[in-house]
């Protein structure tokens, strides 16, 4: 019960933490060059902040998402590609890091599901709506082939 | 003693619960119906017993009694009455009281209310309200006593976490809940009839307005949810696809999906068997949202309990209803008759194709919450799904589902015309595909694909005004013939026209504050001044200030726009005695134009403060949006044709229509 009592307090302690950030990113973090900036911002805002639940370090107050900040501007200066910034930080910190999972084998599920549900159940009701209208006998005519039967009686 | 009697009414509840679940089905058996109506007193008792509970809590809550456990952790006497109100709701065993008296509410009322429906579908939803009410009210017995005493009784409570002390975040879960629960009710008419082994669109009838209301109550929760984190979380995010945000955004998925098939099944008699299992998956995935939130399986700002016999507890109750409800589908399913016919063009067409991308959309949601949980407890193997997924599965599926809203209230039931309806659309699609151009061409920065996000949301409300003006022959009839027209419009029509509008706003909120939303960090010292989206602020420093519960520093903000005086906004950080912690309040200013939103941070070294402005340009859109929805329901709800116990009209069955087509 003790025990269940702490984690309960520092979970209510991490739910502080969690709500008193703002967009967490300080003035002097902020890169001169604009576009160096703007990518920054882009790159950390797809990076998660490791010791929060569920915001990335754009979001984050935690002194950990600070240095991840500072770190990817340092490689940002240092002139490395978005791609190698985001390779370097996996490197350091594993693919729990990345807000957008890799496509990869222990992700297929994850990223597959989606489309395979759509075509399965696009499926589904193409065979129900086949199975059923062959039960049900032929569809009468519309009006438009009604005419057009009708043209072609008459043209004979 | 009030405590005391509290608990004891909730063990008496939990006995009438299971006389309510047990006997109707032993009645049916026996084919004694008189023992099968003793649900409806049943019912009506449990809820008078829970609420009686729950009543004791609030005293317990109101008067600040310390000697109960529950508030002493939650509660503390200097707190402001609204929170020692919500505080009631804002721990999780109250939460679940607040649950149970949900489920008994709606219970009582089918009770009540249901004098027409037939008496034995009565008895079993009867039932199976009275099994869910007893296997939660044994949950909160077994694991969650909200009535626990503490010995000696502290001095004062430890507080309500201080986030959470905020209006709309005290009515947010009594509306969630309402939601969640609402379903419950399609579950168990799902649950009753294929336990009857008949279904037929009276059924549907009976479900609609249920479910209407239910979703109608998840709307404006979810929503308040999203307002309450867009104002208090400090930067204006309005959603995070926040595994505990998805856990409620499923089952307003699922129900939507759920009111769109039961208008087909009370309409055409059709997607029968589709509807069931909807309503059954509905339910479900709002025990699922209440097992994610309530078990701690999630750590997030919603999970207040940590603690594993919980879960397993929760898990079992999930298991044995969703499990024993799909059981009974697949065994019973089959012997429900197929419904009519339709042609893939025609108002059933479009409603199938909403249930698909809905359906879908619900999965892309189900698996991006649920698979690294699965992966992690299966592998061991830790990944983060965040926003950029769900931006990549999620948002694609509502493309074509906006494109497709309009044509659906346009095309007729069984077969129905598509170029017709796509030529009374060319003024809406005319007014949104210019809005489009317009919005390119003045498209500084921003996503290129944002302008046509705008004119997405014009297409739909353009859409819906055009259901309404071609239902009313506006531009081709007399004005009295209008006015005739209009009067004899079902509301429900005007519900569902309001309903679709009212996404188009939000989408155009989401669009134009995600697209152009503008950001300024700032180091400012007193005296310093900053301008933003045509606004211009004067910053005049910060000064202590005393509240009730908290004291707080506030910064002064001068705004003016064009030299002309605005408002003041004093955005503040509060330190919570009690709590001993903090919360940061935004000065918000909100105009026509957007909100203009402006955050103190932390004092720095030489007298500077770092200061947050951000404009979020029609953000109030988003739940303006929401709230129309909800309207729109409202409005559906009191149409004379699905209010319950109306009379059935002959018009429904008015057109005949032959068999084979």
């Amino acid at each position: 019960m003790r025990a269940a009592r702490t984690l309960a307090l520092l979970s209510l302690a991490l739910c502080f933490i969690a709500a008193d950030t703002g967009r967490a990113v300080q003035p002097d973090e902020v890169l001169q060059d604009q576009a160096l900036e703007a990518r920054a911002r882009a790159l950390s805002a797809g990076l998660r902040c490791l010791v929060c639940q569920n915001q990335s370090i754009d979001d984050s107050d935690a002194p950990l998402a600070k240095d991840l900040r500072l770190l990817v501007r340092e490689r940002l200066k240092a002139g490395d590609s978005d791609q190698e910034i985001i390779a370097f930080v996996v490197d350091r910190y594993g693919e729990f890091v990345l807000l957008k999972p890799k496509i990869a084998p222990h992700t297929w599920i994850l990223w597959f599901a989606t489309p395979v549900v759509l075509l399965l159940a696009l499926g589904l009701i193409v065979t129900n709506y086949r199975r059923r209208r062959a039960a049900a006998g032929p569809a009468p005519l519309s009006r438009n082939e009604e005419q057009h039967l009708k043209r072609l009686l008459d043209q004979n | 003693m009030i405590a005391e009697i509290g608990h004891y009414a909730l063990i008496l509840a939990l006995g009438v619960a299971i006389v309510q679940a047990v006997l109707p089905l032993i009645g049916m058996r026996a084919r004694d119906p008189q023992l099968a109506a003793v649900a409806l007193p049943a019912s009506q008792l449990q809820f008078l017993l829970v609420g009686i509970a729950f009543i004791a809590l609030t005293t317990a809550f109101v008067t600040s009694d310390f000697s109960v456990l529950n508030v002493w952790q939650n509660s503390h006497s200097a707190k402001p009455l609204l929170y020692k109100f919500s505080g009631v709701w804002g721990n999780h065993e109250g939460s679940m009281v607040l649950w149970v008296l949900i489920l008994a509410l709606f219970g009582a009322a089918v009770a009540v209310y249901g004098s027409n429906l037939p008496k034995q579908l009565q008895a079993n939803v009867l039932a199976v309200q009275g099994a869910l009410a007893a296997a939660f009210l044994l949950f909160i017995i077994a694991t969650s006593n909200p009535f626990a005493r503490i010995d000696p009784a502290p001095f004062d409570g430890m507080g309500l976490n201080p986030v959470l002390q905020d209006p709309a975040l005290a009515f947010h879960p009594p509306f969630l809940y309402a939601g969640y629960v609402g379903f419950s009710m399609a579950f168990s008419f799902a649950v009753a009839a294929l336990i009857d082994g008949r279904i037929d669109a009276a059924w549907a009838r009976w479900v609609r307005p249920w479910t209407l209301a239910a979703w109608m109550c998840l709307t404006i929760g979810i929503a308040m949810g999203s307002w309450w984190a867009y104002y208090e979380l400090g930067w204006g995010g309005f959603w995070f696809w926040d595994p505990v945000e998805n856990a409620s955004f499923m089952p307003w998925l699922a129900g939507t999906a759920l009111l769109h098939s039961a208008l087909v099944m009370e309409k055409r008699d059709a997607l029968k068997v589709w509807t069931i299992l909807l309503a059954i998956i509905t339910f479900s995935l709002s025990l699922m949202g209440t097992f994610l939130v309530r078990s701690g399986v999630l750590t997030s700002v919603h999970a207040f309990a940590v603690d594993p016999a919980r879960g397993v507890f929760i898990l079992a109750i999930m298991g044995l209803f969703v499990g024993g409800a799909l059981a009974l589908f697949a065994w019973r399913a089959p012997l429900l008759s197929q419904g009519g016919l339709f042609a893939p063009i025609s108002r059933e067409g479009a409603l199938v194709l909403n249930n698909l991308l809905l359906t879908t959309a619900c999965a892309a949601v189900f698996v991006g919450t649920l698979y690294p949980l699965a992966l992690e407890a299966l592998t061991g193997e830790k990944i983060s799904v965040g926003p950029p997924f769900f931006n990549l599965t999620f948002v694609p599926l509502m493309i074509p589902l906006l494109i497709a809203v309009p044509f659906g209230p346009l095309l007729a039931w069984k077969r129905g015309d598509l170029p017709g309806a796509a030529q009374r659309l060319m003024a809406a699609a005319g007014i949104a595909l210019g809005v489009t151009v317009i919005m390119l061409a003045i498209n500084q920065r921003g996503p290129w694909l944002a302008p046509f996000g705008i004119g997405f949301g014009f297409w739909l409300i353009m859409g819906a005004a055009t259901e309404i003006s071609y239902r009313v022959k506006l531009f081709e009839a007399s004005g009295g013939e209008i006015w005739r027209r209009l009067r004899n419009l079902p509301r429900a029509a005007f519900g569902s026209a309001l309903a679709h509008a009212g996404l188009g706003l939000t989408v155009i909120g989401i669009v134009a504050t995600t697209a152009w939303g503008s950001e300024k960090i700032l180091a400012l010292k007193p005296g310093d001044t900053t301008d933003i989206a045509g606004y211009h602020l004067a910053f005049n420093g910060v000064a202590p200030r005393q509240g009730p519960n908290y004291s707080e520093r506030v910064a002064l903000f001068n705004v003016t726009r064009n030299g002309r005086e605005v408002i003041e906004l004093t955005p503040s950080k509060r330190e919570f005695m009690a709590e001993q912690s903090s919360t940061t309040e935004a000065g918000i200013y909100t105009s026509w134009r957007g909100d203009l939103y402006v955050v103190l941070g932390d004092a720095l070294k030489d007298g500077a403060y770092t200061i947050r402005v951000y404009f979020h340009p029609l953000v109030w859109l988003i739940w303006f949006g929401a709230v129309v929805m909800f309207i729109g329901g409202a409005v559906s709800l009191f149409d004379r044709r699905l209010r319950v116990g109306a009379p059935k009209r002959a018009e429904t069955k008015a057109a005949p229509v032959p068999a084979g087509e």
